[in-house]
């Protein structure tokens, strides 16, 4: 039932890079038909990083490239909805637009990149891999983080890193309320104003290696900021026994 | 729980392709609200005319003819025209809202028909069913207009039924579709029934709208309503209020419930998902944003 | 914290206690005014409540016809999530067990879970906190629960499972989030969970990435997407305001919907939340049938009813109501060994009784089962535990199986809510069905045809 009509996928080769390149057009294909190819591609294994996937017209569907689990780079052409590279392993998803809520959502490895901006709770509860929003993310960004890496090149909005217990959220531009509330051991990076801390989150030295750890995320989200314009941000520690003054 | 979506178009050339714009913004909300749909349609000349003023009513087992005789003999009405729009019809006469607003509710007062919408530039429209096909019962697609909203519902507490359905519009050319839930609409419900409003149904949507038009009939401009309702309103929503010259999105603090807004020369349109908003004309130039909490976003033609 | 009272001398001497101000309440104040701290325990709500003990089967005689105890068929077997996926489960009972995590859990104790549900055909659930691969191995039907937390959670094993539960409440505490005390947080929990090791962890009340049933409804979609449309997916709620939520649930995509009472148990929660929030199992699932048979699912999105369930009477009368499986966790704990009088001593020397110990979020539980600590963990035997627990569900089921060829059915879904009576006003009332020995459903006109 999920297999493509032979017309949809146009598979060419591009000699200079060796790769073949799939297109699947979603204004023909249906999200199912494209997770399923995708999926199938990825237990074939081996060759799978040699292909590059390109999906045409989005139009703001959900669930785009979710589950996928292979090195495979797949390439969406437009914004897309909710759970674009949902649960992500070892794939690399770039989207050329904005995304929908909970992108990249309990990412565990691999790369996502966003050119726009995305919504609400993008990388929740990521345990791994590198996602890089280069617009705005909007609130609850990294929220409940367990370990993935967060690169924002603009501003993020309220709740964002909340409970966030592991990896790394980095924001060039502003924080909205209430940054980092319950935070556990996940660092925050905030190159601009924050507009409120969440209980427990508070300002703290840069120490050489944050310097060498944030100069790395930068780099690897191709950010041309000076590490010393950040301030970090992280746990005081206080909630983590519940006692008379936090039983919250 | 919803999909809402709507359209306020600032190109007049656009005016004719209304309809055209709204179904398919109201057909991808339809997996949102698989229930019940409604729309609120500003300007479309199959149901309002500059110096006429229109009410939509769900007039349930009352016959159209019952209606029109009897409004016949009102001799301040003057000539009476009927449209029907699925489940919705809309009556209009060359006179004031409320005028024609009493010689209705008058002659529907026991049979259990309702007016769902009033005024000089609205028509409310809706039904219950699948949210596609609601709009071909509206034949949708051919409305005209300068504004629309529409909603899709999957019904939480209230029943599901035409007059559950959003739009609410509760005073004249003031219409609101809503997604969330309100966490003390009882409460409000029982001190806007002390000050004499009646509601229509147990929805509590329509409290939002009824504490809108009481708060816009004491004098508050559609911006300050908006913003008198985030104090008093506990829960979750996002809401897109519109009236004869404004439409407004608004979010609460928490603002979990989704909304994007696009905007371009042409229109600013607003819906739950991006996914209504790729068809547009020129979207790949609009500027898109998601509203901030507690922020009121008002346009004004 | 909850010690047997001695009532020796109090009475004889004219001590009159108040009923309002009785000596847990007492207790309960003394304690909040020292500490500062809300009173965090185990276990479900022990108040009474209406219950499935005011309820009795109306076994046949001579206008209907019963069958033959042990000789004459009386299937168990369900089926659960058929609706959209790809590979429904087929259990050989209508006896599932809980979501109870590891962390709440010992390993052994998971694994004796598992032991004894494969045993006997059935499924066992994972809970806050991820997937060990102790319990995958030992268990034929998973099914892993997807929590507001998200702790452990990763698609290897959501595709590892055999079926996928997305919860959003239980009914120890409808509306509130999971917790876990620091005793529980050893090393290998704390890594599971990605948390600093022996912190005091308190897991979020809603999920982080949707908000209602509209949201819902694409959440589940892309769990099919990744998972191929290939396993049932589950909601659990906590009972409270249950027909909305279950027609909800179902609108959103569910295969099963999981209803879980008040009386349901917990690691550790707020004890206000466990005695005040919810409503008891036995109002929940008329409402939850009501909301099924409305929008024409009732038997095609199944349902599961949890919280009290201790026998084959009570899993006959929650079928018989309309449910089309049960599940256990209090139960099962019991099963395993939880609250022996084996263990009184120590029970005794942590300030409580065999039969009354809820401190589940203390860790130092004397039976092993609700622990992290390696030596009382290695109390349980969990090949000797999952048989206590596989002859538990036996037990069940044969119980279930003789009152349901006693009403004459040959399937125990057969039973209907026309086999039960109700003992009191209020689970007559809350049952929907008629008082013993009368026609009078509270709250319902009489028909014409009542003939007493």
């Amino acid at each position: 039932m999920a297999t493509l009509t032979p017309t949809d996928p146009q598979p060419t080769t591009d000699r200079r890079a060796e790769r073949t390149t799939k297109v699947v057009d979603l204004a023909s294909s249906s999200v199912r038909e494209l997770n399923q190819a995708l999926h199938e591609s990825s237990s074939t294994g081996g060759e799978s990083s040699a292909v590059e996937w390109v999906i045409t017209n989005p139009q703001g569907e959900h669930a785009i490239a979710c589950g996928l689990t292979e090195p495979v780079h797949v390439r969406i052409e437009g914004h897309v909805g909710y759970y674009c590279a949902g649960m992500n392993q070892r794939a690399h998803v770039e989207v050329r637009g904005n995304a929908g809520v909970g992108l990249a959502e309990n990412m565990m490895s691999g790369r996502v990149d966003v050119s726009g901006d995305a919504s609400q709770s993008a990388g929740a509860t990521g345990h791994g891999g590198l996602l890089v929003i280069n617009g705005n993310a909007a609130a609850r960004c990294g929220i409940s983080m367990k370990g993935i890496d967060i690169v924002v090149g603009g501003n993020v909005g309220h709740m964002s890193a909340f409970m966030a217990q592991a990896g790394r959220l980095v924001i060039c531009g502003d924080a909205g309320d209430a940054l980092g509330d319950s935070l556990y051991e996940a660092h925050l990076y905030v190159r601009g104003t924050v507009k409120s801390l969440g209980a427990d989150c508070v300002a703290k030295p840069m120490r050489a290696h944050h310097h060498t750890e944030l100069a790395d995320l930068l780099s690897r989200a191709a950010m041309a900021y000076s590490t010393a314009e950040f301030t970090r941000y992280g746990s005081a520690r206080s909630l983590y026994n519940f006692h008379v003054d936090n039983a919250y | 729980m919803c999909g809402i979506v709507g359209i306020q178009l600032r190109d007049e050339t656009l005016y004719p392709n209304l309809g055209a714009l709204l179904t398919p913004m109201l057909c991808h909300a339809a997996h949102r609200g698989p229930d019940s749909a409604g729309v609120g349609l500003y300007g479309d000349a199959r149901y309002t005319r500059p110096g006429f003023s229109s009410i939509s009513v769900l007039l349930g087992e009352v016959e159209v003819s019952q209606v029109t005789t009897a409004l016949a003999r009102d001799r301040d009405l003057g000539a009476v025209e009927v449209t029907a729009a699925g489940p919705t019809t809309v009556i209009r006469a060359a006179t004031e809202p409320w005028t024609l607003e009493r010689g209705v509710a008058e002659i529907l007062d026991g049979t259990g028909a309702i007016i769902i919408g009033r005024g000089r530039e609205l028509a409310v429209l809706k039904g219950t069913g699948d949210p596609s096909a609601l709009a071909a019962t509206f034949d949708l697609t051919r409305a005209t207009g300068y504004q629309g909203i529409a909603h899709t519902r999957m019904a939480t507490e209230s029943a599901v039924t035409s007059a559950h359905s959003h739009p609410f519009s509760v005073a004249a050319d003031l219409c609101l579709v809503h997604n969330g839930s309100f966490a003390n609409h009882a409460t409000i419900r029982r001190q806007l029934q002390a000050e004499g409003h009646v509601f229509d149904s147990d929805n509590d949507s329509e409290v939002g709208a009824r504490y809108l038009a009481h708060k816009l009939s004491e004098g508050s401009d559609l911006e300050k309503a908006l913003r008198q309702l985030c104090d008093e309103f506990d829960g979750f929503y996002t809401l897109l209020v519109t009236t004869a010259d404004s439409f407004a999105v608004v979010r609460d603090a928490i603002a979990c419930k989704p909304a994007v807004i696009a905007q371009t020369d042409s229109w600013v349109a607003m819906a739950s998902e991006y996914r209504s908003l790729a068809g547009l004309p020129g979207i790949d130039q609009a500027r898109l944003f998601e509203p901030e909490p507690e922020e009121v976003y008002l346009w004004q033609r | 914290m909850t010690s047997a009272n001695t009532d020796s001398g109090t009475a004889s001497s004219g001590l009159r206690e108040s009923a309002t101000f009785d000596r847990a309440t007492i207790h309960e104040i003394q304690r909040a005014a020292e500490t500062g701290v809300y009173d965090i325990r185990g276990w479900g709500a022990k108040r009474a409540v209406p219950h499935f003990d005011d309820l009795l089967l109306l076994g046949a005689s001579m206008s209907r016809y019963p069958l033959e105890g042990y000789r004459e068929r009386c299937d168990t077997d369900v089926v659960l999530g058929d609706r959209h996926a790809k590979f429904p489960l087929h259990l050989q009972i209508p006896v599932t067990i809980a979501g109870m995590s590891f962390g709440a859990l010992s390993a052994q104790a998971k694994e004796a879970l598992g032991r004894g549900a494969s045993e006997v055909g059935t499924s066992t659930t994972t809970g806050d906190g991820g997937m060990t691969a102790e319990e995958r191995g030992q268990s034929k039907h998973l099914v892993y629960q997807y929590l507001p937390s998200r702790y452990g959670m990763n698609p290897d094993d959501l595709r590892r499972a055999d079926a996928i539960e997305i919860v959003l409440g239980q009914g120890a505490k409808p509306g509130g989030g999971g917790m876990l005390l620091g005793q529980k947080i050893t090393e290998r929990v704390a890594g599971m969970r990605t948390l600093p090791v022996g912190v005091d962890q308190r897991s979020a009340c809603r999920h982080p990435d949707w908000t209602g049933p509209d949201d819902l409804e694409i959440k589940i979609r892309e769990l099919r997407e990744i998972t191929d449309w290939e396993k049932p997916i589950y909601v659990k709620v906590g009972a409270t305001r249950t027909y909305f939520d279950v027609a909800l649930a179902v609108k959103s995509g569910a295969d099963v919907v999981v209803v879980d009472g008040m009386q349901g148990g917990t690691a550790a929660t707020q004890e206000v939340f466990i005695e005040h929030v919810g409503i008891p199992t036995l109002a929940a699932i008329p409402q939850a049938v009501q909301a099924l048979q409305e929008l024409g699912m009732h038997r095609k999105v199944q349902l599961i009813v949890s919280g009290g369930v201790r026998n084959g009477a009570d899993l006959a009368k929650c079928l018989a109501l309309g449910a089309d499986a049960v599940s256990i966790g209090t139960a099962a704990l019991i099963a395993l060994g939880d609250n022996s009088p084996r263990f009184a001593e120590e029970y005794r020397a942590l300030g409580s009784e065999a039969g009354f110990y809820d401190d589940y979020q203390d860790g130092r539980d004397p039976a092993g089962i609700t622990t992290q600590d390696p030596e009382l963990s290695a109390r349980l035997d969990p090949v000797l535990g999952g048989r206590r627990l596989a002859n538990l569900l036996r037990v069940m089921t044969m119980e279930a199986q003789t009152l349901a060829r006693a009403c004459g059915k040959a399937h125990v879904h057969n039973l209907e809510p026309e086999d039960l009576v109700a003992l009191t006003i209020e689970a007559a009332a809350m049952a929907r069905v008629p008082l013993a020995g009368t026609s009078w459903i509270p709250g319902r006109p009489s028909r014409d045809g009542d003939r007493w």
